[in-house]
């Protein structure tokens, strides 16, 4: 009856959103009164899984198989489909991103379970098995009630902060036999951006518009962002124009981020770039028009000329982190 | 070469949410209803690009839902298009609506299923994933770039901090956003003859409920922004460290 957690991992390195992924499904367990199956897929280092134990996982079924380094969704839901069926599990968790977009669907659909995608809070049993999640990209939540014996929840990433404490997991390994149809997806080529932070995966983003007028004054932009430790991003005219590349636009046609920190520099804050950025805790806006629309969003703002504003907003940065080693 | 797409009618961008009954439903009076702009974008003009090119042959649109979501079609079908699908029913939830296109989908059967990303009303993005899953197909989701050579698609893919490129035999279910195509607009020509290619409603058949939405709610109203001196960014770092304790 364990709460099934698939966790996912870069280069054998477990992903600190599957900690929080993991912690969710602990508190869900408890509540049930049953325990949390982790489920690792891969290359995936012992002591990794069993450190698993620190987040509330009791146990780690791990289906060693390499092919699995690269996702393959029918492989990947075959996989987690084995772990619950082997569990007898009742509740299915897995991020809100990439990987589990493409694995969970497929999982609900198999076990013809209801799902919650993008999940904001714990399930509220009262009244049946509600889970809370943001619709209308972010301008209203709905409450959505699982109805099926078997319930997917799909956890909106940075929702619950992970805390580590105590503990071991036991790693199992669990056999799944695959067909060749499993692995119908060939990858030709993997370009990864090093060094950077995932947009998606970022606490900290600092994010530039027109009003830093040109791609030749990004550098001061990249100076924040790495006093900070934060990705960068920018707004859908910066990318339209080639002065960063496309994966950095956030915004209702790019990608959407949910950082701790969201600085805004720049950016008037149409209601297209709004939609991307406002699952961010808090937002600082920098602009030198203090009409712009984006300060009716921010927690904190900054009316000025950006060019001059954030070479001082780095320094201060700066002085912090030496008074706060 | 058949191409499917889905179609999702959603509230434009810019509508403000108001809530009724009790925060049961969502009212859409006043509310203007656009094609999911993943769906148009993306989804719907690679489709037209590829048969433009020569490489797809009958493109078919599809899409959940009563008569009130006829002129979204209409619009869809005015960007490009053979013919069009309305599957007549109300579902908001991804199970469901995939249900529905799998059924008609399996009926007729497709080289390529192109959806978005993901609706911007509901923000599920998993239509594609439980398509191909009920129609026993691959899927490649969050697609940046999609091109076909004879019998397999060439799909670069969004994957954490970089991308992907991966091959795969047709047919398959394909999640697309930005980057997959060109943006245009209907021109009088499409939107004239858009009038005349069939539009069939097709009645499902039900499936049992797994999920049902209760209520609504809207987020709170801002407290209100703090200025802070264009001259004190010291100040602005210790309200980010000790008030939203953020750094």
């Amino acid at each position: 009856m364990s709460v099934i957690v698939l966790v996912e991992h870069t280069g054998g390195i477990i992903k600190k959103q599957s900690f929080e992924a993991v912690q969710y499904a602990a508190q869900i367990a408890g509540k049930m009164g049953t325990t949390v199956t982790a489920v690792a897929l891969g290359s995936v280092a012992e002591a990794e899984m069993e450190n698993l134990g620190q987040y509330g996982a009791q146990k780690v079924l791990h289906v060693a198989d390499s092919r699995l380094d690269e996702l393959h969704s029918r492989a990947y839901a075959g996989a987690l489909i084995a772990a619950a069926q082997k569990e007898n599990s009742k509740v299915i968790v897995t991020l809100h991103d990439i990987k589990g977009r493409a694995v969970a669907p497929r999982v609900a659909v198999k076990l013809k379970a209801g799902l919650v995608a993008g999940a904001l809070s714990f399930p509220d049993t009262e009244k049946g098995f509600v889970i809370k999640k943001a619709v209308f990209s972010g301008k209203a939540f709905a409450y959505i009630n699982i109805l099926s014996d078997v319930k997917v929840i799909m956890l909106m990433p940075n929702t619950f902060p992970a805390k580590k404490e105590e503990g071991k997991a036991i790693v199992e390994q669990l056999d799944v036999s695959f067909s060749e149809k499993d692995f119908g997806v060939k990858v030709k080529s993997v370009n990864k951006v090093t060094g950077e932070v995932p947009l998606a995966d970022a606490e900290l983003v600092v994010s530039g518009g027109r009003g830093l007028k040109g791609p030749e004054n990004w550098g001061i932009l990249e100076d924040l962002a790495k006093e900070l430790g934060a990705a960068t991003a920018c707004s859908r005219p910066v990318a339209d124009s080639h002065w960063r590349p496309h994966h950095e636009h956030v915004g209702q046609t790019g990608g959407t981020v949910r950082p701790n920190l969201y600085i805004a520099v720049g950016i008037s804050g149409a209601i297209q770039h709004l939609a991307g950025v406002n699952g961010s805790k808090t937002i600082v806006v920098i602009n030198k028009d203090p009409e712009a629309p984006f300060f009716k969003a921010a927690n904190y703002g900054v009316v000025g000329d950006a060019l001059e504003i954030l070479p001082r907003l780095t320094a201060a940065v700066k002085k912090f982190k030496e008074h706060h080693q | 070469m058949k191409i499917l797409v889905c179609i999702s009618q959603v509230p434009d961008t810019s509508t403000k949410i108001v809530l009724k009954n009790n925060n049961t439903s969502v009212n859409s009076d006043g509310v203007t209803y656009v094609i999911n702009p993943y769906d148009e974008w993306y989804a719907l003009i690679r489709a037209i690009e590829l048969k433009e090119s020569g490489i797809a042959t009958e493109i078919h649109l599809i899409t959940v839902g009563k008569a009130d979501v006829e002129p979204v079609i209409r619009k869809a079908l005015a960007l490009g298009g053979d013919e069009a699908v309305r599957i007549d029913a109300e579902s908001n939830d991804p199970y469901e609506t995939a249900h529905y296109i799998a059924e008609y989908a399996a009926g007729v059967g497709y080289d390529l299923i192109l959806c978005g990303k993901e609706s911007i009303d509901y923000n599920n993005g998993t239509t594609g994933a439980m398509l191909a899953e009920l129609l026993d197909l691959d899927y490649i989701g969050f697609a940046t770039g999609i091109s076909i050579e004879a019998n397999t698609a060439v799909i670069n893919r969004e994957i954490e901090g970089g991308e992907e490129t991966d091959a795969c035999n047709l047919p398959l279910v394909i999640s697309c956003q930005k980057g997959v195509a060109e943006a245009r607009i209907p021109n009088m020509r499409g939107i004239m003859a858009a009038r005349t290619r069939p539009l069939k409603i097709i009645t499902p058949s039900g499936i049992t409920a797994v999920a049902e939405i209760l209520s609504y709610e809207l987020p709170p109203a801002k407290a209100g922004i703090k200025l802070v001196s264009p001259d004190d960014m010291d100040e602005l770092v210790q309200l980010l460290h000790t008030e939203a304790k953020v750094i």
